[in-house]
């Protein structure tokens, strides 16, 4: 079979060119000590390779031969694990000795989606147990869908005493408790950054872990919480900030009033990224204005004096008349997240007229097209843009439709990434966008009810995805919606080349869908399809590229457990999960879960009584 | 959906010719050796859970088959959504509880005030709840056409008003508990709305 030289951003890069052949000077010979000549190179070799960062020159480096790959080894010091079954902790430290920081990521994607059950793996402990006695000096750590529990944090606190920054995206199973060892014993912390987790607590056990951080002045950068569904003391937060000078990015949660912001930000007026909590006030029932609680003309104020802000987000709980308190920083925006506010296109227009240099905005579906119009017309900079709907069910109502995808096109040129939920679209709008923004990278259009066709013509959206994947040459990411045939693939499979990223849901016809793809896409990395008619030959028809591939997530498909197993046997490194669902019957013919992703370290042997590993 | 091209059908004629144990006509699966134990181990552990907890299901991603909605579409991330009805209906979702005691009654009730438009309604909920006493009916009024009960409430300050007095927006957000006493002691407070 032939294996083809993969393009990977992940530490197995140097492992599968060893094994691979055909490409290793010291291929077949013993690990002996080398020359003393290729000791000189190598020294002068890891001088200058510990400028280079990314992590795909430096797989490439690593395969050079065994003196660029132990050079290579020393000298990496961030280490990006995509998955973090693909390689066992114990092998990832055992070649890389000097790292510094650790990017991690556990559970598919479809996880957030509540596909994937609880207890299905990607647990921490085992990697931070690992780095504990590797990686004394371990500094950074990011994780992603990784399932983090109080006693890992507490391990983590306890084993790197230089430890500065924590990001958890997305993660689950820890609570305050975690977080008050995290603030008590990193003294040299300069960023949590908790987003979007799922932080619990047991009842009554919420614990005041704003009061942990070190009384003395801190290195704190970023503080960010605005996940933690629990109060925080707001005294100790206000002190925290004041003794934090370094503070540049704060984000709080929703119950963090107006009134409380107000004297934090006074506390930290060089702030650059500010998540505002509720922006609502605190007066009880009291609607609002004189007497109860802040006045709009105070906040405008204390934001005019935060000359520095170039991001807000939070607004989770927005009384729409505080909404002017932010127009004196709106012209230095380039982020606006008001994915949580509930506003209309009437109280958005006076904030987003002024937001003249705005790259990265995100909102709900309640601005409706006439919003979204308001943005093309001032937002000309604009790189990202993600519109969330209100009201995320399948028949509700929309409110935003192709006009506002129509107006966004013609308004903002630069768009790179997009994200659009809606009940409604059209193939011309969605041809009109592909026209007009061909920087597209990203292009993620989900129409909410299941297989909808173009609302004008009644037709299938094929045109209109074939045309994204035709005009935007450059992109990488798509997610497909509505009522697709085998054609919308076949378009993909034709003009996709860049794509890396595709996301599928309740489309195509037959077989033929999933074949364009795998035999078309051939930079495809990361496949997720839900509930589409893709069986048994279409999967089979890939193994040319499963070795390429971080993963594909196939679930509610016409795959069955034969099917699976050849591929299981035709890829011994390819782990083929089969996910079942608590109240399935056991004797089900059809697969109803497939995860399937290259790993050097073979089957975990964590995984839960509901997975099967073939 | 259409079926699918000649490969699919490839695949069934060659399903048509396995040999597999089991009568004609069953389509028993090929099982693997491994795969038993496991499953029945948890079929088992499946049933005692069932039985043992109906109510909240222990894995908070489990929710019990809804009928229209179908799970993880459209593909909002749960923080999210819970974000949003949490910022729609506030303290709908925590509810707002209130004790309510009756004069006379051996126990007390719980009700959540927001799930009510206005003090009829209230006052209807109330009635319902205590007829079980036999105490009398709330809405009686005796000869001289005084509420036979008072319906009464303590307010944040600690002191007892009767109910019906401000607008129920104010009444919701100042009532700490609520009790229904007995005409004699409510003499004088007036009739209720």
């Amino acid at each position: 079979m032939r294996r083809e030289r993969c393009d990977m951003s992940e530490v197995e890069g140097g492992e599968r060119g060893g094994a691979g052949g055909g490409d290793g000077a010291g291929d077949g010979v013993a690990d002996a000590p080398p020359p003393f000549s290729d000791r000189v190179l190598e020294n002068v070799l890891e001088n200058v390779l510990q400028f280079l960062s990314s992590p795909r020159d430096r797989n490439a480096a690593s395969l050079v031969c065994r003196s660029w790959y132990r050079a290579e080894a020393q000298t990496r010091r961030e280490l990006f694990i995509g998955n973090c079954y693909a390689v066992s902790p114990r092998r990832a430290t055992e070649r890389f000795r000097c790292i510094r920081a650790v990017v991690l990521k556990g559970k598919p994607r479809f996880a957030d989606f509540n596909l994937v059950p609880s207890n299905w793996g990607a647990h921490f402990h085992p990697w931070v147990s690992t780095m504990a006695a590797a990686y004394p000096w371990l500094e950074k750590l990011c994780l992603k869908r990784i399932s983090v529990a109080d006693g890992d944090l507490s391990l983590l606190a306890h084993s790197f005493p230089n430890f500065k920054e924590l990001s958890l995206i997305c993660c689950e199973g820890f609570g305050t408790a975690g977080l008050a060892i995290i603030a008590e014993k990193c003294r040299h912390l300069r960023v949590l950054d908790l987003i979007e987790d799922c932080v619990e607590d047991e009842e009554d056990e919420t614990v005041d872990w704003i009061s942990r951080f070190p009384g003395t002045t801190t290195s704190l950068e970023s503080l960010g919480f605005d996940c933690v569904g629990s109060a925080v003391n707001f005294e100790a937060l206000e002190a925290l900030v004041a003794r934090s000078p370094a503070l540049r990015w704060l984000r709080v949660n929703h119950h963090v009033s107006v009134e409380q912001l107000r004297r934090l930000m006074a506390r930290a007026p060089q702030l650059t990224h500010l998540g505002t909590g509720s922006f609502g006030s605190a007066a009880a029932a009291a609607p609002l204005l004189q007497g109860g609680g802040s006045s709009v003309e105070d906040l405008a104020w204390t934001f005019a004096a935060s000359k520095s802000l170039v991001c807000l987000s939070g607004f989770r709980d927005v009384e729409p008349h505080y909404l002017p308190a932010i127009h004196p920083v709106c012209a230095n925006l380039t982020s606006l997240n008001f994915s949580f506010a509930e506003v209309t296109a009437e109280e958005l227009e006076p904030v987003i007229r002024r937001c003249h240099n705005l790259q990265n905005f995100w909102v709900l579906d309640t601005v409706g097209d006439e919003g979204l119009q308001a943005v093309a017309a001032t937002c000309k900079d604009l790189r990202e843009l993600k519109v969330f709907p209100l009201d995320p069910r399948e028949d509700s109502e929309g409110s935003v439709s192709d006009v506002g995808l129509i107006a966004i096109s013609e308004g903002c040129r630069k768009l790179r990434s997009i994200l659009y939920f809606c009940q409604q679209m059209t193939n011309a709008a969605v041809i009109t966008m592909s026209q007009n923004c061909q920087d597209l990278v990203v292009f993620r259009l989900c129409i909410m009810g299941r297989r909808r066709p173009d609302h004008w013509t009644g037709e299938p959206m094929d045109e209109g995805f074939g045309a994204i994947v035709m005009n935007c040459k450059k992109l990488r990411r798509l997610a497909v919606s509505g009522l697709l045939t085998d054609k919308a693939f076949a378009y993909i499979g034709e003009y996709g080349k860049l794509v890396r990223t595709l996301s599928v849901a309740f489309a195509g016809n037959s077989d033929l869908g999933l074949r364009y793809v795998l035999e078309g896409c051939n930079k495809l990395q990361k496949l997720e399809i839900r509930d589409s008619p893709f069986g048994d030959s279409a999967l089979l028809s890939g193994l040319h590229h499963y070795y390429n591939m971080r993963f594909v997530w196939m679930s509610s498909c016409k795959l069955s457990p034969r099917g699976c197993k050849v591929v299981a046997q035709m890829l011994p490194l390819l782990v083929v999960e089969v996910i079942r669902d608590r109240d399935e019957d056991h004797d089900n013919e059809a697969v109803s879960k497939l995860y399937m992703y290259r790993s050097l370290a073979g089957s975990r042997n964590d995984a839960p009584s509901f997975v099967e590993i073939l | 959906m259409e079926g699918g091209g000649s490969y699919g059908s490839d695949l069934d004629n060659l399903k048509a010719t396995e040999l597999r144990l089991g009568l004609p006509g069953t389509d028993e699966p090929k099982k693997l050796p491994s795969m038993l134990p496991r499953s029945s181990k948890w079929a088992i552990l499946e049933a005692t859970k069932r039985s043992s907890s109906e109510i909240k299901s222990v894995e908070k991603d489990q929710k019990p088959a809804a009928k229209a909605q179908i799970v993880g579409w459209p593909p909002i991330r749960s923080y999210r959504k819970n974000s949003y009805q949490a910022m729609k209906m506030e303290a709908e979702t925590t509810g707002m509880y209130v004790k309510v005691s009756m004069d006379g009654a051996p126990y007390l009730r719980k009700i959540d005030l927001k799930v009510y438009k206005g003090y009829k309604e209230l006052r209807e909920a109330l009635e319902d709840m205590f007829k079980c006493f036999s105490l009398g009916e709330i809405s009686r009024m005796d000869e001289s056409n005084v509420y036979e009960y008072a319906i009464t409430y303590e307010d944040k300050d600690g002191d007892w008003m009767l109910v019906g007095d401000v607008p129920w927006e104010m009444f919701l957000s100042s009532c700490k508990r609520m009790r229904i006493m007995k005409g004699s002691e409510a003499k004088g407070l007036g009739s209720i709305p």
